[in-house]
């Protein structure tokens, strides 16, 4: 039966070519240009590392003064701060980290020295944010606080070094150091980059990786945002590491419920002590801030996106009106052939299935033409965008791919049902009578 | 006249008026929202940034080794860059307007008042900052090379004479602006005094984004952090052959260091007003579908309800109606449908609008778009249904004889 309903949707599109294409034609736009926004909201506002997300937590602290009048408290942590809960947090995975560029030197004397974006951070890093490596790995804890001269690589910078050969064990000369690499990661794109989104949450990783320490040691050249709020007292760099200056991100993995709530109590018991020094003064409504919250405290989703969401709903529901609109027009039109139908001993339940799949056949085949609607948009968004975003993610995948056909064919059939209501009730006698 | 009648036939069918009237009324509210976040962009990407934008480039040198000295190469790149045939002026300054990175502080008249703090972007650079950028004195005077400071980034203490934007005088100087401002000293969140010793009209903050991007500072110093950005005006016309020679000019007068981000300010202007401008081409794509989408539909629910009522029409073509009165009912009555369109369009479109103003911080959208989107819309519903309305016309009257 349904195979034969297939073939009477068929038969009726080839009697109405144009009718039934301009259906497929606004079906196809309103859910092409729909799955497009669908893809930028998927990826930039998903969940990057979904397995793990509700338990890593990014720290906020009551920064400010409130002499200042609409100051938004700084995202990251000064060194003070971060060298106290480094201190206190040891009962959990943790890690301080902070950008850095720097200089490499190759030890080719063919390659020009070139600079690279670098991170400082701890051993734990590598664990809790899931790094793929494809040789070595992170470093030992011992090294962090040994602060050894260790580094790992992004896939990129190894390949540019050692021809992507297995360097474990190498030495990088990086800001006239040397370093031993003790891994080289593996191809990683996270988006949105989760672990920082304080510094472009869509740009590409950085190259390379050091113990966080060693930026203050080695002076390396901090690349990140720096937020003060209050002057450094007396020159000098330890003056800076003292001063209320926020640049230090700081992250926390908390298992269960447990770990949260006694982690959240240590926190707010250290704001409080803070506060009782006279630090701390301009308070905050929340600590503690998992990888989703953290997102969205910190406006990572683009305000184009979400007025583009809103726009393309309702493209969508002008061309499914329109579809309404025209299924009307259609089913209507064959009136005649439905009363013979109906004559012909056919129930209102057969002719609502047959219509029902005729709507739906319109819908399938407005949902493949859409496919091709949101690939040609998503790729046009790439190229206007250039360089300017990592993008290599800006594609249709399965899942996107499955709800476009599905979410085209459920909205024509919603769409349809009034049309197909109609239909079903149309009186044989008037239309057998014009025959 | 044909009023009443056009109006009882559309009451007999008022899914079909619905149907279009919503239609037009989300068309209209995407549309004239649209084009007004587009105007908003566009507006955001044409202020100048008060400087000579077209002649400008700039580059990075970041210098290694144990033996680079940072002040003397400096003091001897901008020697010879200054002597280049076909350049202007350069500077060395941490960092350029429109780039979207850069630095800021507070300015408060009274020392230690933070109540009253006025933000402001900081420039560093020497002392041909202005002329290098091409920025116009207004009050006071220029900076001479007695001004400048030359100091490491550890230390805090900043030069002690400053230009500042006219924006920003008028902000700090309500009464007296510009000219009240010369001479006055206004004073840093760790209360140094700074004197304001001159005033341009206008240099952008580099934040595209930021609500006080007309507040600037140029502070005349050269910090010692282990990059050097050189700031470069040329003749114009000149630019293309300037911008590879000044690389190789550097590359050549000193190996201790590698040069980067050889970039025109043209270029980075329109990479920090990509988005905007991605935005606009989207928005525009949109609009010209909708119509397209718009006008397909209200061709085809008007083939429709001709065909419906061919027997009618030739009815009262042979009760003698000329073509032209059927013609006129059909476009009447898409004027009666589109109107009550618009007019439910023009109520989404503010609601739309206020939502977009509380949510984006967006401004509100100007009187004149509602009624201009209301009547391009109803010009769309004309001329969509004119096709369908001749051929009506065309029915011929023997038509009301024939049984089908």
């Amino acid at each position: 039966m349904f195979i034969y309903y297939v073939r009477l949707a068929l038969l009726s599109y080839r009697r109405n070519p144009i009718l039934s294409s301009l259906m497929v034609l606004a079906v196809a736009i309103g859910i092409g240009a729909y799955m497009v926004i669908f893809t930028l909201n998927y990826f930039m506002g998903g969940d990057p590392i979904p397995h793990k997300s509700s338990q890593l937590h990014h720290v906020q602290l009551d920064y400010g003064n409130p002499a200042f009048p609409d100051f938004d408290p700084p995202p990251q942590l000064t060194y003070i701060d971060t060298m106290a809960l480094l201190d206190l947090t040891t009962d959990y995975p943790r890690t301080a980290s902070s950008k850095f560029v720097g200089i490499v030197e190759p030890a080719n004397p063919e390659i020009r020295p070139f600079s690279v974006s670098g991170r400082g951070n701890f051993s734990d890093f590598f664990t809790m944010f899931d790094l793929p490596f494809q040789y070595g790995s992170g470093w030992h804890r011992s090294a962090d606080e040994g602060r050894q001269q260790v580094i790992v690589l992004s896939r990129e910078l190894n390949e540019q070094l050692f021809g992507g050969a297995d360097s474990v064990g190498e030495t990088v000369h990086l800001h006239g150091y040397n370093f031993t690499v003790v891994g080289v990661l593996d191809t990683w794109t996270p988006v949105p980059k989760f672990y920082d989104v304080n510094n472009g949450p869509f740009d590409p990783i950085e190259e390379a990786y050091i113990p966080w320490h060693l930026i203050v040691d080695l002076r390396m050249d901090r690349s990140g945002n720096t937020n003060c709020w209050q002057a450094p007292e007396g020159d000098g760099f330890q003056a800076f590491l003292n001063a209320e200056c926020a640049w230090i991100q700081f992250w926390v993995e908390l298992q269960d419920r447990n770990a949260y709530e006694n982690y959240l109590n240590f926190i707010n018991s250290y704001a409080a002590e803070q506060k009782s020094f006279g630090r701390l003064q301009q308070p905050v409504d929340q600590r503690l801030f998992d990888v989703n919250e953290w997102m969205i405290e910190q406006e990572v989703l683009p305000d184009e996106t979400r007025i583009l969401s809103a726009l393309a709903a309702m493209l969508l529901a002008v061309c499914l009106l329109n579809t309404v609109g025209l299924l009307l027009s259609k089913f209507l039109g064959k009136a005649p052939e439905i009363g013979v139908r109906q004559a012909l001993g056919a129930h209102k339940g057969s002719l609502f299935i047959q219509h029902v799949i005729e709507a739906g056949f319109i819908g399938a085949l407005g949902g493949v033409l859409g496919l091709g609607v949101a690939a040609l948009g998503l790729e046009g968004i790439k190229i206007l965008m250039g360089d300017l975003i990592v993008s290599d993610w800006m594609q249709l995948n399965l899942t996107v791919a499955v709800v476009t056909i599905v979410l085209a064919i459920v909205s024509t059939v919603i769409a349809g049902l009034y049309p197909i209501w109609r239909a079903c009730n149309i009186n044989p006698a008037i239309h057998l009578k014009l025959q | 006249m044909e009023f009443g009648p056009i109006l009882r036939a559309l009451l007999r069918n008022k899914l079909g008026v619905i149907l279009i009237a919503v239609q037009i009324a989300f068309t209209m509210t995407v549309i004239v929202n649209a084009i007004y976040i587009i105007n908003q962009r566009g507006e955001l990407m044409s202020r100048p940034s008060g400087t000579d934008e077209s002649n400008l480039f700039y580059i990075r040198s970041i210098g290694f080794g144990e033996n680079f000295n940072e002040e003397l190469t400096v003091a001897d790149d901008l020697g010879r860059l200054r002597q280049m045939p076909g350049i202007v002026d350069a500077t060395v300054i941490n960092t350029v307007p429109v780039s979207n990175s850069g630095s800021s502080s507070g300015f408060s008249l009274e020392p230690g008042a933070l109540e009253s703090i006025v933000p402001s972007a900081i420039y560093r650079a020497d002392h041909r900052s202005l002329n290098t950028m091409g920025l116009e004195l207004i009050a006071g005077v220029d900076f001479t090379e007695a001004d400048v400071l030359t100091r490491p980034q550890s230390s805090n203490t900043d030069a002690d004479t400053v230009i500042i934007t006219q924006a920003l005088a008028e902000e700090l100087f309500p009464e007296g602006g510009a000219q009240a401002a010369v001479g006055q000293s206004i004073y840093t969140p760790s209360q140094q005094a700074i004197r304001v010793i001159g005033v341009v009209r206008q240099l952008q903050a580099p934040w595209t984004l930021w609500p006080d991007i007309e507040n600037s500072v140029i502070s005349p110093e050269i910090v010692i952090d282990g990059s050097s950005l050189y700031l470069i005006r040329t003749e114009p016309g000149e630019q293309d052959r300037l911008m590879p020679a000044v690389e190789e000019m550097l590359a050549a007068s000193n190996q201790q260091r590698i040069l980067r981000q050889l970039r025109t300010m043209s270029d980075t202007r329109e990479e920090s007003y990509r988005i905007d401008s991605v935005m606009t081409r989207i928005l525009s794509v949109v609009i010209v579908t909708l119509v397209f989408i718009t006008a397909m539909g209200i061709v085809g629910l008007a083939v429709f309800s001709i065909n419906r009522r061919r027997k009618q029409i030739g009815t009262r073509r042979a009760l003698g109606a000329t073509q032209g009165s059927i013609l006129r009912h059909f476009l009447l009555e898409n004027a009666i449908i589109s109107g009550i369109g618009v007019i439910a369009g023009a109520v989404l479109t503010i609601a739309f609008n206020i939502f977009l103003v509380q949510t984006f911080n967006m401004p509100r959208i100007g009187w004149y778009y509602v009624p201009a989107g209301m009547l391009a819309l109803l010009l769309v519903g004309q001329l969509a249904v004119i096709g369908p309305s001749r051929a009506a016309s065309r029915i011929t009257p023997a038509l009301a004889t024939r049984s089908v």
